[in-house]
């Protein structure tokens, strides 16, 4: 036989570890696939090539000889293989849809400027345009419609503002927490708690967003007394609740991870519990609350059915008592109506791509922020 | 000086045991916090339990609705109860054996500084992070549009079998988003048996992989249970994923092939909730049907969490 090493020795051992080592990587493969299939469906709008103009030139189907195929094509918005496969006389039918198509536009956008516009040019998705019957440029989503309106800036707006509200609720609330039951709270008391905060991270977004929508609305309008019962301020106090569990589990635990040796100076001192969690506990763990309020964004931000439930109009407007219309709401709402491969339909994954980089942006930042904080209490244990 | 002064007073009143102001106004106020999430909590599930268990009745979570499943006396949600069964089932299938091998490789093969365990592990940490809506469009991108469609192509079938939104392809869509959860929980009980468990297999003379398959895998069995259950749970309340992977408003009958689509507890929350023709009559409706989810995820949740502590105790023992 003779001594074999490596491979040869034990061939079932090679496979297996080889094995176990390539199903390990489909974790970096499921995200590349995630952002590569989320931005494929939308890169036709982030390059400019979807036309979602009302009012579009058409060729006469006479005139189907005097166009070269490629004009032809593109004119038809087929790909070069569909191309291929068709004769001239279905070539010939689909113009003849084009031109009847067109035909059929109301009378009323004949005339009409937008109706000739490309609204899904950069400039129309960012940008504020006076629409006819507008008297100044404004920021508009109205994707149903003969003229579909796709700005952007509402829906982001919408959402950061529902995200703040939520934080400015949530961060508060759960750092209080992490602080009263990782530094002074008693040891029972501490293991009745925890775990009872933890469960609020165990109710489906769906059930909170339903309590948000049939007991707090109606509660917190008979409250502050705001005019539209729906609104931002409702959506983020209930994404708040959602958010509570995050912020107060990553907070709690980098609080905990402070080395005993510093509390214990300080209370040797002659610093009160207070002190010593207020003056030498927290600054040291500050990254990790900081941390944790980036992840609690992160988490905010793409939070949906919450958000879906309680308010859904779309305003343009910075007031917490106004209606908001976040990302994520807009994507669930619209993809069932949205044609598969049309521009609406391209849109709503561009703004899946949009929350798919700002997630993976918080999470690399929170992350690589409570890394460094471990690594430096511990270092100095 | 005038700073060594100043602390030195103050530790002078907190000897002289004077009430200490600070002390009470700091904890009072971080203690209140804690209350008040705690109180925010207590009322939610006092309201959906006093609510719930009123309306709820061996008839409704037993029945299969007809067309109009808005009329209180005759509904039930025992197909949303089925498709929620079986979509979070069909989901373990899948992600339990990925991330179990996954959990395997970082804990026992990976060496700990090299530049593809962290990028796995950062992997692992966006995974967990990708907001639900996104794990929705994904599944409707790349298994139903890009897998989906290309399997009709190539087995010809005439109309769309499989690109088109199916219970297979939410639980597929969810197993990825639920990959981490099942990585942590596993990971983390690896870690907990004893290394001289493993050293010991060693010496006499087992191979590595024996040492896993006989040794590590039967000790941390209780860990993956819990990350098995964990993902389970969350998967069964998420409806962000499954709206355009798989749901249905409404079906007559239950799905039996994997390219059905089917009902859904979550999802039918939310349609009781924002499109009932009449809120304040199918309130009773909604308030069981909440319950019922509610009571899913918590047994599971509370599942998890004994076992996980059955399995620290044993371990404790142990090493």
């Amino acid at each position: 036989m003779g001594i074999h090493r490596g491979h040869r020795a034990r061939p079932l051992e090679w496979v297996a570890e080889k094995f176990i080592f390539l199903v390990s990587l489909s974790t970096i493969l499921v995200v590349f696939l995630i952002f590569a299939f989320v931005a494929r469906e939308a890169l036709p709008v982030a390059f400019g090539q979807m036309n979602s103009a009302l009012v579009q030139p058409v060729i006469p189907v006479a005139d189907l000889d005097q166009h070269s195929p490629e004009e032809i094509r593109a004119y038809l918005g087929l790909t070069q293989k569909q191309y291929a496969e068709m004769d001239k006389e279905t070539l010939q039918s689909l113009m003849e849809v084009r031109v009847e198509a067109q035909n059929e536009v109301p009378e009323q956008f004949r005339n009409d400027k937008d109706a000739a516009i490309n609204t899904t040019e950069w400039r129309y998705l960012l940008r504020p345009h006076q629409w006819t019957g507008y008297d100044k440029p404004e920021y508009i989503w109205q994707p149903i419609g003969q003229i579909h309106k796709y700005n952007l800036v509402p829906l982001v707006v919408g959402s950061l503002k529902i995200t703040l509200i939520g934080l400015f609720f949530a961060v508060p609330l759960a750092v209080g927490a992490a602080i009263y039951v990782s530094q002074l709270a008693r040891p029972r008391t501490r293991e009745l708690v925890k775990p009872t905060i933890e469960l609020l991270s165990g109710i489906p977004s769906v059930v909170i967003g339903f309590f948000g929508l049939l007991v707090m609305a109606s509660f917190l309008q008979s409250v502050f007394g705001y005019q539209t019962r729906l609104n931002a301020f409702v959506a983020g106090i209930a994404l708040g609740f959602a958010v509570i569990p995050m912020v107060f589990t990553i907070a709690e635990d980098a609080l905990t991870s402070v080395p005993q040796s510093y509390t214990q100076a300080a209370l040797a001192l002659g610093a009160s519990r207070w002190q010593t969690a207020w003056q030498v506990v927290l600054p040291s763990a500050l990254p990790g609350v900081f941390a944790a309020t980036v992840l609690g964004f992160g988490r905010a931000i793409g939070e949906t059915m919450v958000v879906l439930m309680i308010c859904s109009a779309s305003v343009m407007s910075w007031n917490i008592f106004d209606s908001a219309r976040s990302l994520t709401a807009t994507i669930a709402a619209e993809m069932a109506e949205a044609v598969s491969g049309g521009h609406h339909y391209r849109i709503l994954f561009l703004l899946g791509a949009m929350l798919f980089v700002v997630t993976f942006v918080t999470n690399m930042v929170g992350e690589v922020v409570i890394h460094r904080l471990k690594k430096k209490l511990e270092g100095k244990n | 000086m005038s700073t060594l002064t100043a602390r030195s007073a103050r530790a002078d009143g907190f000897r002289s045991r004077q009430f200490d102001w600070g002390s009470f106004f700091f904890s009072g106020l971080t203690g209140l916090a804690t209350l008040l999430i705690l109180a925010i909590l207590a009322v939610i599930l006092i309201n959906i339990f006093w609510n719930g268990f009123s309306s709820l009745s061996w008839r409704f979570v037993s029945t299969i609705p007809k067309k109009d499943f808005f009329d209180v006396s005759t509904t039930g949600i025992l197909p949303m109860i089925i498709g929620t069964t079986i979509r979070v089932f069909v989901m373990t299938i899948f992600v339990i054996p990925v991330g179990v091998i996954t959990a395997i490789y970082l804990t026992e093969y990976a060496p700990t500084t090299s530049w593809i365990t962290r990028i796995i592990r950062g992997a692992v940490n966006n995974l967990a992070g990708v907001p639900s809506i996104v794990f929705g469009l994904f599944g409707l991108g790349f298994f139903i549009n890009f897998i989906g469609r290309n399997l009709d192509e190539l087995l010809q079938n005439p109309g769309p079998v499989w690109g088109q939104p199916a219970v297979l392809w939410a639980a597929l869509t969810l197993a990825v988003m639920t990959l981490p959860v099942v990585i942590v929980a596993t990971e983390e009980s690896l870690k907990a048996i004893p290394p001289g468990l493993r050293e010991a297999s060693l010496a006499l003379g087992a191979t590595k992989l024996e040492t896993i398959l006989r040794v590590v895998l039967p000790q941390a069995l209780p860990g993956i249970m819990t990350g098995g259950i964990l993902a389970v749970s969350r998967a069964a309340g998420e409806v962000a994923p499954i709206l355009f992977t798989g749901v249905a408003y409404y079906m007559a009958d239950l799905p039996k092939k994997p390219t059905d689509q089917f009902m859904d507890l979550g999802y039918h929350v939310f349609v009781l909730s924002t499109q009932s023709p009449n809120i304040e009559q199918t309130r009773p409706l909604l308030y069981a049907t909440v319950l019922v989810l509610l009571l899913l995820t918590f047994a599971l949740n509370f599942t998890a969490i004994f076992i996980r502590a059955r399995m620290r105790k044993k371990l404790r023992a142990l090493g």
